[in-house]
């Protein structure tokens, strides 16, 4: 079986080529993943820094057994292996709350708008209470876009069970943010 | 899907907004992986190098033996000095990782050719 090293220095190069357009790509996908699984840019940066090298050493052999299928899910599927082995060497949880993500910061000037960002930090804050698996496949979701198939490659599950998996999360943290808003007026 | 199923989902949307890289992870990242691929590409002409110097690969590489015998390891370790002198200049005028590789990769060939000229 052929490896890296066996490449041609045209073979070599062209697979550097493809990487480098992985990496463009999908870097502010494994950033946005890490940040919302970590909660806080400094470990963000570490883990993506680390995505990215494991990704580059096993690149040819991913590209050889993906088919033609897009790498997006096996790179995050890397992030996610990462943060795991990041939460069990550290024996710690997300951070809660979460560090100001890009939608916190943005610049809001009226009283209807602070609100938003309070609901939005509740949401925020209620994800990361999820359960791993609820809380991954709502940030692979709607923080990077994936599709269920994307999701269910990513976290190596069927695509019915993903689309399961991604109803029950939307169900429990709507719970959970109601819970957290506190009962409403008369 | 209720009304307030597609509410919830669009301030869900907003609330996990893409976050942008910051630039130096960024430049950080590019840096260490054009050094990557700089030492995957020197490893690379290493390889070809001590396969130049193996008796067996003469017949291909259609070299005249002694030619090569009297370079020997030397002219592996000359090609790899000489290519590495200009690592630098490659660096800094390199726009991108591949780019680095391609001119590594370049220099290293037009200093074997040069030596191999010089040895015959």
């Amino acid at each position: 079986m052929a490896t890296a090293h066996d490449l041609s220095p045209a073979a070599k190069a062209k697979l550097d080529a493809e990487f480098t357009e992985l990496y463009r790509a999908h870097l502010r996908d494994v950033y946005s993943y890490s940040y919302y699984r970590v909660g806080n840019h400094h470990d963000a940066e570490d883990l993506t820094e680390q995505t990215f090298l494991q990704a580059y050493r096993h690149f040819e052999r991913a590209q050889r057994e993906s088919d033609g299928r897009p790498l997006r899910p096996w790179l995050i599927r890397i992030a996610h292996n990462l943060a795991a082995n990041y939460y069990r060497d550290r024996s710690r949880k997300p951070q809660t709350p979460i560090d100001d993500a890009g939608v916190l910061s943005a610049p809001l000037s009226t009283e209807t708008l602070v609100e938003d960002r309070d609901d939005l930090r509740r949401i925020l804050e209620c994800v990361q209470q999820l359960p791993d698996d609820r809380r991954e496949a709502l940030i692979m979701r709607f923080a990077l876009g994936m599709d269920n198939r994307e999701i269910a490659r990513a976290l190596g599950r069927t695509d019915g069970a993903t689309k399961v998996l991604l109803h029950r999360a939307v169900r429990q943290l709507e719970e959970q943010v109601k819970l957290a808003e506190g009962p409403s007026e008369p | 899907m209720s009304e307030r199923a597609v509410d919830f989902e669009l301030m869900l949307r907003q609330a996990l907004a893409p976050i942008e890289p910051p630039e130096e992870l960024q430049a950080r990242l590019e840096q260490t992986l054009g050094s990557l691929v700089e030492a995957a590409a020197e490893e690379l002409e290493s390889w070809e190098l001590s396969a130049i110097s193996d008796p067996k690969n003469w017949p291909h590489i259609g070299r005249p033996a002694a030619a090569v015998v009297v370079g020997g390891t030397a002219a592996v370790g000359l090609v790899l000095v000489r290519t590495q002198r200009h690592r630098h200049r490659r660096r800094a005028q390199s726009a991108n990782v591949v780019d680095l590789a391609a001119r590594t990769l370049r220099d290293t060939g037009r200093e074997a050719r040069r030596l191999f000229d010089e040895l015959r």
